[in-house]
């Protein structure tokens, strides 16, 4: 699992009113490295909460992004920057952990790269 | 037994992993899941600019439908309830995440962060109860809902669906358009049997001028085999009135329907109480012209 995909991610239980974001327990990461498309990031880059992404990052190891969020207009120029975010959000996976929702805890295994996000009857 | 899928075990037990495994061996599959998936992106309409999208694969399975998307040049999410056919896509090594959920439970996903979603044949799958706590009507609400806030404004949502009956299209529309969504019912080939494909094409947001629903193909008689579908486009109409298959003919041969016939259908109406007058010589005997 990209980080892409974990900032978009948010625990889905009944009664949770903000599951967003999951804690991330790593256990093993991988990267895998990824063609890098200017495009896509200045796409995305105003819907990632980027408190969230930083934090995953560092949990994954990765710890060369800035705290704070950069203005959008960096994306247009900083080519160095750019590398980071790239690698950061597409190439560093998740790929055996857990996923654990802030508000209850409950843990959300991922095995092979694969979050299990399947909740238990009493959790609908 | 029934041909359908659905109506044979619950998703995560049907896929299993000889099933799963045919969608990497069979070509027919493979080649039908593509095209499906290729419809299903053009019907999404997404600007033509060359910016890769964030698209969200609902009933990913094997991720044939995210390899038509990786072609196109987007990224992808995609979420399937069976382990066996993500274990292929994990072996196929698709280029989108992959996510283990039931669409049934709501997507999990933050508000407003998706370009565009796709389906394939999966959405039918909410109309059953496979287990006790499970009711078809709170999952399709829930689906829809998550789905309709998951989705940024404005953008679409394309779900092909084999629903069983006219029942089933009508609710699964009906919760579509409760959690907000525009649009309607596409149909492809709607005279064949076998070609016949409907898509949901939903836009989050009020109905505007990009919310029309585009046409379906092969409407006008438009042939539908495997060579030509690619069809006349000039010849596609909408065509949601016309969602019914055409009935079979009877077979009549030239001397009318023969004396065998007649008596068994009255035999059926006797059966179902109905008053029919009673069988003679002159049954299912034709009249004389002067007549």
């Amino acid at each position: 699992m990209r980080m892409l995909t974990h900032n978009m991610l948010s625990s889905n239980i009944k009664g949770v009113t903000n599951g967003f974001p999951l804690r991330i327990e790593v256990e093993k990461v991988v990267e895998k490295q990824v063609e890098i498309n200017h495009d896509f990031l200045r796409n995305i880059f105003p819907k990632i909460d980027w408190k969230a992404f930083f934090d995953a990052s560092r949990v994954m190891g990765y710890a060369e992004l800035p705290e704070e969020a950069p203005e959008p207009s960096v994306l247009e120029s900083d080519l160095e920057f750019l590398r980071k975010f790239h690698h950061a959000l597409l190439e560093l996976h998740l790929e055996e952990g857990a996923l654990v929702c802030p508000e209850t805890g409950r843990k959300f295994p991922v095995n092979k790269g694969i979050p299990n996000m399947l909740l238990h009857e009493d959790e609908v | 037994m029934s041909s359908r899928p659905e109506l044979q075990a619950p998703p995560e037990i049907f896929y299993d992993d000889t099933e799963a495994r045919k969608y990497t061996s069979s070509s027919r599959i493979a080649e039908i899941q593509t095209k499906l998936s290729e419809r299903a992106l053009e019907l999404l309409a997404l600007p033509d600019d060359g910016v890769p999208r964030l698209l969200l694969d609902i009933g990913c399975g094997s991720g044939l439908s995210g390899e038509t998307i990786t072609e196109n040049g987007h990224q992808w999410i995609g979420l399937d309830i069976s382990q066996s056919m993500l274990n292929v896509a994990l072996e196929k090594e698709v280029e989108g995440d992959l996510l283990l959920g039931d669409m049934g439970q709501g997507l999990g996903l933050r508000p407003g962060v998706i370009d565009g979603a796709i389906s394939i044949s999966a959405v039918q799958w909410l109309c059953n109860a496979d287990k006790s706590s499970h009711e078809p009507r709170l999952r399709l609400k829930a689906f829809f809902g998550s789905l309709y806030r998951c989705l940024a404004r404005g953008a679409r949502a394309v779900l092909q669906v084999y629903p069983e009956n006219l029942a089933q299209r009508e609710l699964i529309l009906s919760y579509a358009m409760r959690a907000g969504f525009a649009g309607g019912v596409v149909v492809d080939f709607p005279h064949s049997t076998k070609s016949r494909k409907e898509y949901l094409v939903l836009t989050c947001g009020p109905p505007s001028l990009s919310t029309t629903i585009p046409n379906g193909k092969g409407e006008d008689g438009e042939s539908c085999s495997d060579d030509e579908s690619s069809g006349d486009e000039e010849n596609q109409t909408v065509c949601i009135s016309d969602r019914h298959r055409p009935r079979k003919k009877q077979k009549i041969n030239k001397r009318g329907k023969a004396r065998e016939w007649v008596l068994r259908k009255k035999e059926q109406m006797r059966r179902k109480g109905n008053v029919v007058p009673p069988d003679t010589k002159y049954t299912a005997r034709k009249r004389k012209s002067r007549f």
